[in-house]
């Protein structure tokens, strides 16, 4: 594990992208391989399963550092991390540890097999060897949850310039469901062909939001525009007479929609779609909440199968007839996609997300307008000549998304935050007035810059009224503009309605507390956007 | 009989004597710790330092009336006998002694119990009633020692200059900087010194206290004739018009908040050095263990958890409020 605290800290201790690319080539290099498998593993969050429970974890923390558990869970908010709050508390080790980080993972697998006396004593004695980085490490695998400055982007960068492969080919390699405890490095790397796994989806390409007006992109004739779905971004492979379903985080969800299990009846094998999975009503897409319903269930009843269909609305063509089609232009690629779905039959569950036309930036721009009434969130731009790209680049694609929903609310509760903004006060609730009541309709953690999140830390320890755990109930003062993609009737919450992407777009210093919103307002929003 | 020090708005005060320590707001006669924003404040009728204080007050409250005192000099103020004692956090702090009818209070403002080599050590004074800080009153903060720190930090300076970069440490001018540049090791390169350090600097070293050389970073100076510096520098300083004329550079902060990783990678630029003026978990114990005192009042830092801890191992503990601490973790000190 020395080596992977180097190469930890190496890159801990840097903010500059080339020194953590350095660092991070250097160890594709020389370190064993199988420990170069897991570090890409880990930092593509392939972690393996967690093999203690974190109560157990706080427990055993605060017993060999001889402190209360209320004490480890006071000082738990402040750190801001597990992991690093049983490393800063315990006393330093004992003796040392020679052992790579395959061990560490290998004894961790083991470790769920057995009972927990066993489990405890392993656990206190990796504590008594390791160095605080490294105990911090082993913590982390212990917690899961492995987010450390390290993109999958700047990894596969890494990896791209250890191994002399290009950047794109690098990327397709770490796609899909590959287990690192089987994986050697030359068949992840080396040898095999990346198509030559049946599963392994594309990587994505990925849109920035456009920047000013769309009337920069230049002629209007370059361009093909189609609504922005507020679905699940999706990949379906049809490949050696299976299907698989990915989405845009990599997750295998194949299971989560049987539906699409028929869409090997109607399309050849050899053909891969990138499109947005969504729930189908009668002609057009449902909102995000009927999908929401089938998100995180594995199995799915025959009810919520009538209810919320799942279909992929496709629009890109990334493989056909086993041939990938990434550098043909879209322009090529939707005309076979548009072939390809006219043969489809209306039931079938893939459909073909149309085009939206347009003759001027200004028309476009008023189609966008009516986004809501289309279920979409918005447009896409896409240059009609432009290739497939891999990951988040700009030129090609762009985003137009709708502004969105606000709201000003008053900020009534306060709970710090995690990792880089630990002992920071960044999550809060938010209430708007019914009457001369404040009743809480939303929580916010996004939006303030570095600068704000510090003053309303310093004014919320000196204005909190009562304290609940880790959350402090503040005197009602502080105005926010809450800005929201989408609202919707909720009976979860005490407000009755529940919003999507909620964040703080401002801080409204200019405005009373009075005179924020009231849930009559909201209530008016969801009748109109609901 | 009244309490020997009670707690009133302008600040913690001594009626016997009628004085205040440390107090927030402007009053007659104030008794001052040490020289740090939050504890000496402008405004006060008059002033009574240690010797070693003094200076640093002066040159950052203006023309101002100081008295001084020697540690370990008896006082008889009023009603009350007072002294000052070491209390380790920067040259010149004190911990207030103040006896009145045989009841003992200690004020102990910002102390560190270990030995940094440039302030007088740290010494327990036995009390009945203590006054304690809590800046670093969590468990999770625990301090190396200071050679180990000082081995990280010249690794560091040497790799910059090895790679042709300044080396920027970011720290607190009255105190902190100073004891780094006594952990510094000059061989490595020239110490250059932001214009708000040099000046505290300058007044120490006419009071006598031996500092390493130093140049200071003004406007005129020639960025090229330093190779391989390290510039000590407030954090506020980091990264503005005047560092970016460096070139290529690395930054650091040194403080103890660098020892949770969320602080450290939101304060620091590329690296955070763990070395705090105030005393760490383990220090704070023992330094109130060591007082023999029954009642403890915690100010300053995480007091409610500190003074449920000390309850909780059978003090008598009190929150204190105070308006001290501006050592907080998104402040330049600690």
């Amino acid at each position: 594990m020395k080596r992977f605290a180097a190469l930890f800290n190496a890159i801990d201790q840097s903010t500059k992208t080339t020194v953590k690319v350095a660092a991070l080539a250097a160890y594709f290099e020389e370190a064993p391989e199988e420990d170069r498998i897991w570090t890409i593993a880990i930092f593509s969050g392939r972690r393996p399963k967690r093999a203690v429970n974190t109560t157990r974890l706080r427990e055993w923390g605060a017993e060999v550092a001889g402190i209360p558990l209320w004490l480890f869970e006071e000082a738990y908010p402040i750190v801001g991390d597990l992991a690093e709050t049983i490393a800063l508390v315990l006393p330093p080790p004992k003796t040392d540890s020679d052992h790579g980080l395959t061990y560490w993972i290998n004894a961790l697998r083991d470790l769920a097999q057995v009972e927990e006396p066993e489990r405890k004593a392993f656990v206190l004695e990796a504590w008594a060897s390791l160095d605080p980085t490294q105990r911090f490490l082993f913590n982390k695998l212990l917690t899961g949850g492995f987010r450390i400055g390290v993109s999958q982007k700047l990894m596969t960068r890494a990896l791209a310039r250890a191994t002399g492969k290009d950047e794109p080919e690098m990327a397709h390699r770490l796609m899909g469901d590959w287990d690192p405890a089987t994986t050697t490095w030359a068949q992840l790397i080396e040898e095999d062909d990346p198509a030559a796994n049946a599963s392994r989806p594309y990587p994505f390409y990925l849109a920035y939001a456009v920047e000013g007006e769309p009337e920069s992109l230049g002629n209007p004739e370059d361009w093909q525009a189609e609504w922005k779905w507020d679905g699940i971004r999706g990949q379906l492979i049809l490949r050696d007479g299976a299907h698989y379903v990915w989405s845009r985080g990599e997750e295998l969800m194949t299971d989560r929609f049987p539906e699409l299990a028929r869409a090997r009846d109607f399309i050849p094998d050899g053909t891969v779609l990138d499109g947005e999975l969504l729930a189908w009503g009668d002609d057009a897409p449902q909102n995000f909440n009927a999908l929401q319903k089938r998100i995180g269930r594995k199995t799915v009843p025959k009810k919520l199968l009538t209810e919320a269909p799942v279909i992929l609305y496709a629009y890109d063509l990334l493989e056909w007839k086993g041939e990938d089609m990434r550098q043909t232009p879209l322009s090529e690629r939707r005309a076979t996609l548009k072939n390809l779905c006219k043969t489809l039959p209306t039931d079938a569950p893939v459909k073909l997300s149309p085009t939206v036309p347009f003759n001027n930036w200004q028309s476009l721009a008023d189609t966008r307008a009516a986004a809501r009434d289309a279920q979409a969130e918005g447009l896409m731009l896409k240059r009609k000549d432009s290739p497939y790209l891999t990951g988040r680049k700009k030129g090609d694609w762009w985003k137009w998304k709708l502004d969105p929903l606000t709201i000003d609310a008053v900020m009534i509760y306060a709970q710090s935050g995690h990792g880089r903004r630990a002992n920071l006060f960044t999550d809060f609730t938010f209430a708007v007035w019914k009457g001369n009541d404040l009743v809480p309709f939303t929580k916010a953690y996004s939006g303030l810059t570095d600068e704000e999140f510090r003053k309303i830390t310093a004014w919320v320890k000196k204005n909190t009224q009562q304290r609940f755990g880790p959350v402090r109930q503040v005197t009602p003062h502080h105005v926010f503009e809450i800005a929201f993609e989408g609202i919707q009737a909720s009976t979860r919450h005490k407000s009755g309605v529940a919003l999507r992407f909620p964040r703080m777009s401002r801080w409204r210093h200019d405005k009373p507390v009075q005179e924020a919103n009231s849930l009559d307002d909201l209530n008016e929003m969801l009748e109109i956007y609901g | 009989m009244s309490s020997a020090l009670t707690f009133t708005p302008a600040g913690i005060y001594c009626p016997a004597g009628d004085f205040y320590i440390d107090p927030w707001k402007p009053v007659d006669r104030a008794l001052i710790t040490h020289g740090h924003a939050d504890h000496a404040r402008w405004g006060m009728g008059s002033y009574l330092a240690t010797d070693t204080a003094a200076p640093v007050m002066r040159h950052r409250l203006g023309d101002v009336s100081i008295d001084t005192v020697a540690y370990g000099e008896t006082l008889t103020i009023g009603g009350a006998k007072v002294s000052f004692h070491p209390a380790g956090h920067v040259p010149g702090s004190a911990q207030i002694r103040v006896e009145v009818e045989g009841e003992v209070w200690v004020a102990s403002g910002d102390y560190k119990v270990v030995d940094d080599g440039l302030s007088t050590p740290f010494e327990p004074v036995k009390c009945h009633h203590f006054i304690t800080e809590s800046t670093f009153g969590l468990p999770v903060f625990r301090w190396q020692a200071q050679d180990v720190i000082a081995a990280q930090i010249n690794d560091w300076w040497a790799g910059c200059a090895a790679a042709g970069k300044t080396a920027f440490l970011g720290c607190y001018a009255l105190g902190k900087a100073q004891r780094l540049m006594s952990m510094l090791n000059p061989d490595i390169g020239p110490i250059l010194t932001h214009t708000a350090i040099e000046n505290t600097n300058a007044v120490m070293r006419t009071q006598g206290i031996a500092l390493v050389d130093t140049v200071q970073a003004g406007a005129d100076l020639v960025h090229k004739d330093h190779p391989g510096a390290l510039v000590l520098a407030p954090p506020s300083a980091l990264g503005s018009a005047w560092a970016r004329k460096f070139g290529a550079q690395e930054t650091a902060f040194a403080s103890g908040w660098m020892a949770v990783r969320g602080i450290r990678r939101r304060r620091a630029g590329d690296r955070g050095f763990v070395i705090s003026d105030h005393a760490d978990w383990s220090g704070l114990l023992c330094a109130i263990k060591d007082t023999e005192a029954e009642n403890i009042y915690v100010t300053h830092g995480y007091t409610d958890i500190f003074t449920r801890y000390l309850n909780d191992q059978g003090w008598n503990a009190q929150v204190l409020q105070t308006e001290f601490g501006g050592e907080d973790a998104e402040d330049e000190a600690a």
